[in-house]
């Protein structure tokens, strides 16, 4: 019970809402593309004409199996959709799509990984498909508000956890390795910016042995720094309502990021009576074994069956492994780049590894940039590693190197050659250099007989300083032991 | 010109040129306004009906043959039609030009028909007398011979289209049947209605009421035009994901085949409690049957009380969804005075609907209401489910179709209705909804009138996509009744 917080024992359920990636809405041809000006991605079932009827993007219906394979899920030969009625102005059929009593998936699961480095099992309880509603804009006129109906109908799945999670960081780890599973099947674009990724936490307190408390259910968070705001804040709350002894009421609530704060929206009183039946207007979605073999087979490799291939293929190290797959894009590179070096030794593998964790993420960062953006295709970056590994350069010639591949965009070859920063690898001439350093620091030459050894970097700084940093490091030290003996 | 003409009297006429499509327009929208006072028609724009004529009479010059080109039809009001207003009579959708055409409407379209307007109905296709029509009530062209001052109702919902065809304002009409929509207006008019299997005619732009039970399906004067007309209307339709992807024969090849060795299903809970003319006019469409050589046989449908009660439950409970849309705030017509959303929607409602759309609202809501939708919508889905059972193993497993009444009764008084219950209203439709909760096609013939001197229909049910045997036999009756005579006797305004 290490995370109980004053004593209390926090239970967090989560329910994800993905935009599924489809070119068209759920139940019409209208384009789902972002940021079209307002109205313009509506057909005349988008607005719930009289006598428009629903048509099943089947699109939809192969994402969200595949979705629910990355969660390891059971797929529901027999789904159904049923309406979920409730008047809003950008809703405007008066009722949503969705799927109450027969969910396409059930039970699934997601590993998250915590503090420690052990994992622990988040358990899924359903997917299900929904249409997404309009939007309704009350800020652009002080007498009217507006609606943009061009996301109703977009096609959602909404990804219900069960209480599993015990605090916000279990829950902040369970959305990202979602959406990262979610990205690596492609379902889901996830831009919680866009609002592709909408997060319902459900959040209880109570005594370790006690029954759950009552729940709050805090809406439409989207951002994974918010869910860990909010749930924080929310915990901090009924804790001291606990405490107060005020009574904790089943209530939805908003989070205000602005203020870090949720607030009550409405009441399990006011909650609306829904009145959820079967769709007349569709026929129940019969999924054929032959087609979810199918989708079975388009299923590419999921985050954590690619971590442990990089480990055992590559032998990276858990921790870097856990880097690189952390998005599929990079990771996908971290192979390109492996195949594009001429060793694709293992060796090559950790040192591509190594530049992409240290010093690629490290101006991405700086630049503000993504691996598309950094101004140079990844085959440079094993172009770079094949010239150490191969002894051209050294690793600190490596360095200036990729400062000025990120700067000028050129080929590492061409830029060594530029600048001429080709290693000396010849023995000769470094004897020569290191024989000089060593007749010119007579002191610390005595010093260092005399038992300071920790001068031995400072001859390899003198001597690499005088090869103008192109001596190959390893000669050197060699040189160096040799000659530093004999004196 | 001659009356109560027929499509293929007409396709004749004007292919032989003895009149255009134009004249016969002409004719049509002369007798709708001799004939104002039944209120069969709410919309008519007379100079698209009359363009679309002349444009098919200039198709016809160039020797063009569609079975329905250039003969001029009636649409139910529920039909959504391009660039024509289209209410389903409800003063909410008062103000509604569609900028879509129906799938049914352009089948027709497709098939050379023209449109003369637009026909009255009962309010969103609810009720059974044509009452409910926020244009106002539609009659009954007829009169009994005892009460001959008394206006009677054409039956409903789709009263306009019948009253449309049996007054001869248009050679054959749409209508719509979710309870017996199409099949009690025309027994009471003395006309043919079909209602084909569920999913045979696109719901596509169609006004929906309730969903799992709305067919389209024609009215008409004779047997043959409704098989002309239904091969028309219907057809796989990707736009419906209801609609059956099946092979649309063409009906008429059915008419004249023999029916000998057909089993024939009286079913005898449908007898029950039935009045002597009934009971008298079916043992006569019986031995007209067997004369022709089909084997009558004694079934019975235990379930046949329960389909009403579980109709009033489905239709309302997908009513209540289908109808939320019509809230003010986008096509509707929407209330003056409001002061936030919640009044918006609840004052653009409240004046809006009528008071019989308000009932069915309230008796969905209801049932479909946390605590009360397992004791009634659930309960009303098995009775369905037991229901089609019923059907396919004590009626279909013997029998090719079954013969029953369509209505308890004749048509009925205008004032009568006003006066009568809701539930005594919904009584009407107790042989009609059975057909529509099991989704099997059935159609009302016209076989004889009543002592009164009204017309009084039989309905044949049949399986599913049976609708070539329908015919096949209604033909039958239709030719031992010899209705086109018996219409001579019947008091006509």
């Amino acid at each position: 019970m290490e995370n109980l917080v004053k004593g209390w024992e926090v239970i967090i359920g989560l329910e994800v809402h993905a935009q599924i990636a489809t070119k068209s809405k759920l139940f019409s041809s209208s384009p789902t593309a972002y940021g079209a000006d307002p109205n313009t991605q509506v057909s005349f079932y988008d607005a719930a004409m009289p006598g428009m009827l629903p048509v099943l993007n089947e699109n939809a219906i192969d994402q969200a199996v595949k979705s629910g394979l990355g969660f390891k899920g059971t797929i529901n030969n027999i789904s159904r959709f049923d309406r979920k009625n409730y008047f809003y102005p950008d809703l405007p059929s008066g009722y949503q799509i969705s799927q109450l009593y027969y969910p396409i998936v059930t039970d699934g699961h997601i590993d998250i990984e915590l503090q420690d480095g052990t994992t622990k099992r988040i358990n899924i309880e359903r997917i299900h498909i929904e249409q997404d509603a309009g939007k309704s804009i009350h800020d652009l006129s002080p007498e009217f508000s507006y609606i943009d109906l061009n996301r109703s109908g977009v096609p959602l799945m909404e990804i219900v956890s069960k209480p599993d999670m015990r605090s916000p960081y279990e829950a902040m780890q369970y959305v990202k390795k979602l959406r990262n599973i979610l990205k690596y099947v492609g379902s889901s674009d996830c831009n919680m910016e866009r609002g592709n990724l909408r997060v319902d936490a459900n959040i209880s307190i109570h005594k370790p042995g006690e029954p759950f408390g009552k729940r709050a259910e805090i809406k439409n968070i989207n951002s994974i720094r918010f869910l860990g705001q909010a749930l924080e804040y929310e915990i901090e709350r009924q804790i001291i309502a606990h405490e107060m002894g005020e009574e904790i009421v089943q209530e939805t609530r908003l989070f205000d990021s602005s203020t870090g704060e949720t607030r009550s929206m409405r009441s399990k009183e006011d909650a609306a009576d829904y009145r959820y039946f079967p769709d007349p207007d569709l026929k129940p979605v019969i999924l054929s074994e032959e087609r979810i073999e199918r989708l079975k087979a388009e299923m590419p490799e999921l985050p954590d069956e690619k971590k442990q291939r990089f480990m055992s293929e590559y032998g990276l190290k858990a921790t870097d492994a856990a880097v690189l797959i952390d998005d599929k894009e990079i990771a996908d590179c971290f192979e390109r780049a492996v195949q594009a070096s001429k060793f694709k030794s293992s060796e090559t593998a950790k040192l591509i590894a190594n530049w992409m964790i240290s010093e690629l993420f490290a101006i991405l960062n700086k630049e503000n940039k993504t691996i598309d953006t950094v101004g140079f295709p990844i085959e440079y970056l094993a172009e770079l590693v094949d010239l150490i590994v191969d002894k051209t350069i050294s690793g600190k010639i490596a360095k200036t190197v990729f400062a000025e591949m990120v700067s000028t965009s050129h080929k590492p070859s061409d830029i060594v050659k530029e600048l001429g920063l080709v290693q000396i690898q010849d023995e000769g001439v470094i004897r020569k250099v290191v024989e000089e350093v060593l007749t010119k620091n007579p002191a610390q030459v005595e010093q260092y007989k005399a038992g300071k050894t920790q001068l031995f970097g400072f001859f390899v700084g003198q001597s690499m300083k005088a090869l103008q940093g192109k001596g190959n490091p390893e000669t050197i030290n060699k040189l160096l032991q040799e000659l530093l003996r004999q004196i | 010109m001659k009356n109560y003409l027929t499509i293929s009297e007409v396709r004749k006429g004007l292919k032989s040129k003895e009149f255009s499509s134009h004249e016969l327009m002409q004719h049509y929208l002369k007798r709708i306004k001799d004939y104002s006072k039944l209120n069969a028609y709410v919309t008519i724009d007379e100079d698209k009906a009359l363009a679309s004529a002349q444009q098919a009479d200039g198709r016809i010059a160039k020797g063009e043959d569609l079975p329905l080109l250039g003969v001029p039809i009636a649409v139910k009001d529920l039909f959504c039609t391009k660039g024509i207003r289209t209410t389903a009579c409800s003063k909410i959708l008062s103000e509604f030009v569609p900028e879509y055409e129906s799938t049914v409407t352009q089948n027709l379209l497709n098939n050379g028909s023209i449109f003369i307007g637009k026909t009255n109905m009962d309010e969103f296709a609810m009720g059974s007398a044509n009452i409910t029509s926020c244009f106002g009530a539609c009659f009954l062209p007829y009169r009994k011979k005892s009460k001959p001052d008394m206006e009677l109702v054409p039956g409903g919902s789709s009263g306009g289209s019948a009253t449309a065809v049996a007054s001869d304002l248009c050679v054959a009409a749409t209508g719509s049947d979710t309870g017996g929509s199409i099949r009690q207006p025309a027994a009471f008019s003395g006309l043919v209605g079909i209602k084909p299997t569920y999913g045979l005619c696109s719901r596509w732009g169609m006004v929906a009421f309730a969903s799992s039970l709305d067919q389209a399906g024609p009215l008409t004067k004779t047997v043959e035009d409704a098989a002309i007309m239904l091969k028309a209307m219907a057809g796989h339709d990707p736009k419906d994901s209801t609609s059956e992807n099946v092979e649309i024969p063409d009906y008429t090849t059915f008419l004249d085949q023999s029916v000998k060795g057909m089993k024939i299903g009286i079913a005898k809970e449908y007898l029950e409690g039935l009045n002597a003319e009934n009971l008298a006019l079916l043992e006569k469409v019986k031995s007209w049957l067997k004369d022709a050589g089909c084997e009558i046989v004694e079934v019975s449908l235990k379930t046949t009380s329960y389909a009403l009660p579980a109709y009033y439950i489905i239709a309302p409970a997908e009513a209540s969804s289908n109808l939320a849309r019509y809230d003010g705030v986008r096509y509707t017509k929407r209330a003056e005075s409001f002061s936030n959303i919640d009044e918006l929607y609840i004052n653009s409602r409240s004046e809006g609907f009528g008071e019989e759309v308000k009932r069915r609202i309230l008796t969905g809501t209801y049932v479909l209401s946390a605590g009360y939708y397992d004791a009634y919508y659930t309960q009303a889905l098995k009775i369905q489910k037991m229901i089609k059972e019923d059907f396919r193993d004590n009626a279909f497993a013997k029998v090719d179709l079954i013969l029953c009444p369509t209505t308890p009764s004749t048509a009925f008084g205008i004032e009568e209705s006003a006066n009568m219950s809701p539930v005594d209203m919904y009584l009407n439709d107790v042989y009609t909804v059975n057909a529509n909760i099991a989704g099997l096609p059935a159609i009302s013939v016209p076989a004889g009138l009543s002592k009164d001197g009204l017309p009084m229909g039989v309905q044949l049910i049949g399986n599913r996509f049976a609708e070539g045997d329908i015919f096949k036999v209604s033909h039958v009756i239709e030719k031992s009744a010899n209705f086109a005579e018996l219409r001579k006797e019947i008091i006509t305004i």
